[in-house]
């Protein structure tokens, strides 16, 4: 560590402190611009309007009440996955295995479904939802026990569990809960109108999922920066013989972080079978889990920041979408500007971390 | 015994994919740097092999899926060796950067069959009993990947440019106060094991798979990374665990192929779950662990001036 320089004199608290948070909000809005001038340059190389193209990502997706009502429907899981992984990031813990959590969590919710059968009440869609919590939670308490017991390394374990969640979905679909009437395809029946998760307005697709999210951002917020248990978690994560000293418990905090980005990720998978899909089918995981570490990276691991990020991270989706059916591109195109933008978006924090060092 | 030799046979070849790429990963960590990129690397080069393959020599295929992965690691190790970023979430970066852009690129190529390659493996050595199927008749690459496995331990234990990797992973700040190019060796040492995962994976889509789909790789990648905490960061013990986990893969098509009732989708799960196994079966000696582990593995290091 190089001593402080004598030269320069020290920055005022508050003016260090503006500058740390413009830095903080300038280098995910630099990636943003770094991610789609690379887009846009791609687009021309294929021979599509880059205008045209970008537009199918950042105008499409917010032209009218039916558009903003799917960019909700996609922004939900990510948002609700992002903030349980912010939190474990925060207290590094790298759970990378969010996509099986939500798996486990729409399996859970869909066994509950297939259980109470076509007569249920509306107290269905609670258990529903409970159940894909703790779905999400016990795929995520395996990671956290075999890291606690045997120290086996989460970030392998919780991704192997992904490879699991999505055969033992296979399993499912294709063999005990695949539809008798459903022409042989590997699917469970079509849910029955009292376990839909209800809509916000009638005619359109989004749903009280969104209502979830917001309320487990503020909840996160409210963890993160008003309980003494959340203060743990982060010291642990920053300076680990500091939290060590204090005698903040590590495991307890690997067991938190878990327990708390399994369980919304499972609230997240548990909200998607009973709400825009309706049934579980193979196609449930489109990535989400996976996509939801870099919102959570974009956002800043803050929650507030998360929302924003969630956002702009489900136009990607819907502008792949848009981008397929439009322009004849391969839907594919999604990924590629996921992986673009945490690219940019650490080489940006790189660069701007040498330059306060200077 | 035919059966067995066929099994064995098969695991080697198996293996020999995590071979290739665990032995780069594992000089990569060596140097004290993780790569979770690992998967991304694997998909690219396989994906390179593969258009390359359609229309070109094999060889030029597996040279195009080697640059294509020491293409990406560069990438990665300008952002980590040279900005000192994050090496988890860079690596993140370059599984979800590569599998995203391979399920792009690589979306015309799905039903393009790749012309039939001369193919050495069992079938023209099957009537040499056991020695047959067990030593002889694989493709090169298995040779190779045997090699590189001997020619790395002499080259990590043996040699003083060795001697230099190892010290750049084990203790990055006496390495350069001795003078020694620590960042250098770091970012060749990534390219390295970008250009054997990229090996890797061209080795999956053009001899292995012989096809290209999306995802092709299926973990293997990450199962090459755990492996090089199972063999300790050992070259010998990689190959083994390479050829052990082969087998594990086999095992599924041969139990089906002999009729053994068990759901494909069940059984697809072994490979996966014998990586967790083994990884709390090492683990759970942290002691053994942490004497083998590089001291400064998944650490940044920036030199003061």
């Amino acid at each position: 560590m190089a001593a402080p320089s004598v030269s320069s004199p020290p920055s005022s608290g508050a003016s260090r402190l503006l500058s740390a948070r413009a830095a903080a909000l300038l280098s995910p809005l630099a990636a943003l611009v770094i991610t789609v001038a690379i887009g846009a340059a791609l687009f021309a190389a294929l021979g599509k309007p880059p205008a045209r193209a970008l537009a199918m990502f950042f105008v499409e997706p917010l032209r009218d009440g039916r558009a903003l009502s799917e960019l909700l429907i996609k922004a939900t899981p990510l948002a609700m996955i992002a903030l349980g992984l912010a939190i474990a990031f925060r207290a590094n813990v790298w759970n990378i295995g969010a996509e099986g959590q939500f798996i486990l969590g729409a399996i859970a919710a869909t066994g509950v479904v297939l259980f109470a059968g076509p007569g249920a009440g509306r107290w269905v869609v609670v258990a529903l939802l409970v159940a894909g919590v703790a779905g999400g939670m016990i795929w995520a308490a395996i990671v956290a026990w075999l890291r606690d017991r045997f120290s086996a390394n989460e970030i392998l374990v919780s991704l192997m569990l992904v490879y699991v969640a999505e055969l033992l979905l296979g399993y499912l679909v294709y063999g005990p809960w695949k539809d008798p009437e459903g022409f042989n395809f590997p699917q469970t029946i079509t849910f029955a109108e009292a376990t839909a998760i209800p809509r916000l307005v009638t005619g359109y697709r989004a749903n009280w999922g969104s209502v979830v999210a917001l309320a487990s951002t503020a909840c996160a917020w409210l963890f993160l920066y008003r309980t003494y248990a959340g203060f743990q978690l982060e010291v642990g994560g920053i300076a680990p013989r500091a939290a060590a000293y204090a005698g903040f418990s590590p495991r307890r905090a690997l067991w938190t972080a878990l327990m708390i980005s399994g369980g919304l990720a499972g609230l997240a998978g548990a909200l998607e079978v009973a709400g825009p899909l309706g049934q579980l089918t193979p196609h449930l995981p489109v990535g989400y889990g996976f996509a939801a570490i870099i919102v959570a990276f974009v956002g800043r691991l803050h929650p507030i920041g998360i929302v924003f990020s969630s956002v702009l991270m489900s136009m990607f989706y819907i502008g792949g979408e848009l981008s397929q059916s439009r322009l004849g591109l391969p839907k594919a195109l999604t990924g590629v500007f996921q992986g673009l933008l945490l690219f940019a978006l650490l080489a940006c924090d790189a660069l701007v971390e040498r330059r306060k060092r200077r | 015994m035919e059966a067995f030799a066929l099994m064995l046979s098969s695991s080697i070849n198996g293996g020999t994919v995590l071979a290739l790429a665990a032995l780069g990963l594992l000089v990569n960590e060596r140097a004290g740097v993780v790569n979770l990129g690992a998967e991304g690397m694997m998909l690219i080069g396989g994906l390179a092999a593969y258009a390359t393959a359609l229309h070109h020599p094999s060889g030029l295929a597996f040279a195009a899926g080697a640059g294509a992965g020491a293409v990406l690691a560069a990438l990665f190790g300008l952002l980590v060796v040279a900005l000192g970023t994050n090496q988890y979430a860079t690596g993140l970066a370059l599984t979800l950067f590569g599998s995203g852009f391979t399920a792009f690129a690589g979306e015309g190529l799905v039903d393009k069959q790749l012309p039939d390659l001369p193919r050495p493996m069992i079938p023209a050595l099957a009537d040499v009993p056991f020695l047959g199927h067990v030593l002889l008749g694989y493709h090169p690459l298995i040779y190779f990947a045997a090699a590189l496995a001997a020619g790395l331990a002499w080259f990590l234990f043996r040699s003083r440019p060795g001697l230099v990797l190892r010290a750049a992973g084990e203790s990055p700040s006496s390495a350069h106060a001795l003078g020694l190019p620590v960042l250098r060796v770091r970012f060749a040492a990534v390219v390295f094991a970008g250009a054997l995962c990229g090996l890797a994976g061209a080795y999956v889509s053009i001899v292995y798979a012989h096809l290209w789909v999306e995802g092709l790789t299926a973990g293997k990648g990450w199962i090459a990374l755990a492996l090089t905490t199972f063999a300790t960061w050992r070259p010998a013990r990689v190959l083994l665990g390479a050829y052990l986990f082969g087998g594990v893969t086999m095992l599924q098509f041969h139990l089906q192929g002999r009729g053994v009732d068990i759901e494909s989708h069940l059984l697809g799960m072994s490979p996966y779950v014998a990586t967790i196994l083994v990884l709390v079966l090492i683990s759970r000696n942290r002691a053994w662990v942490r004497v083998n582990m590089p001291a400064s593995l998944g650490k940044a290091f920036r030199p003061d001036n």
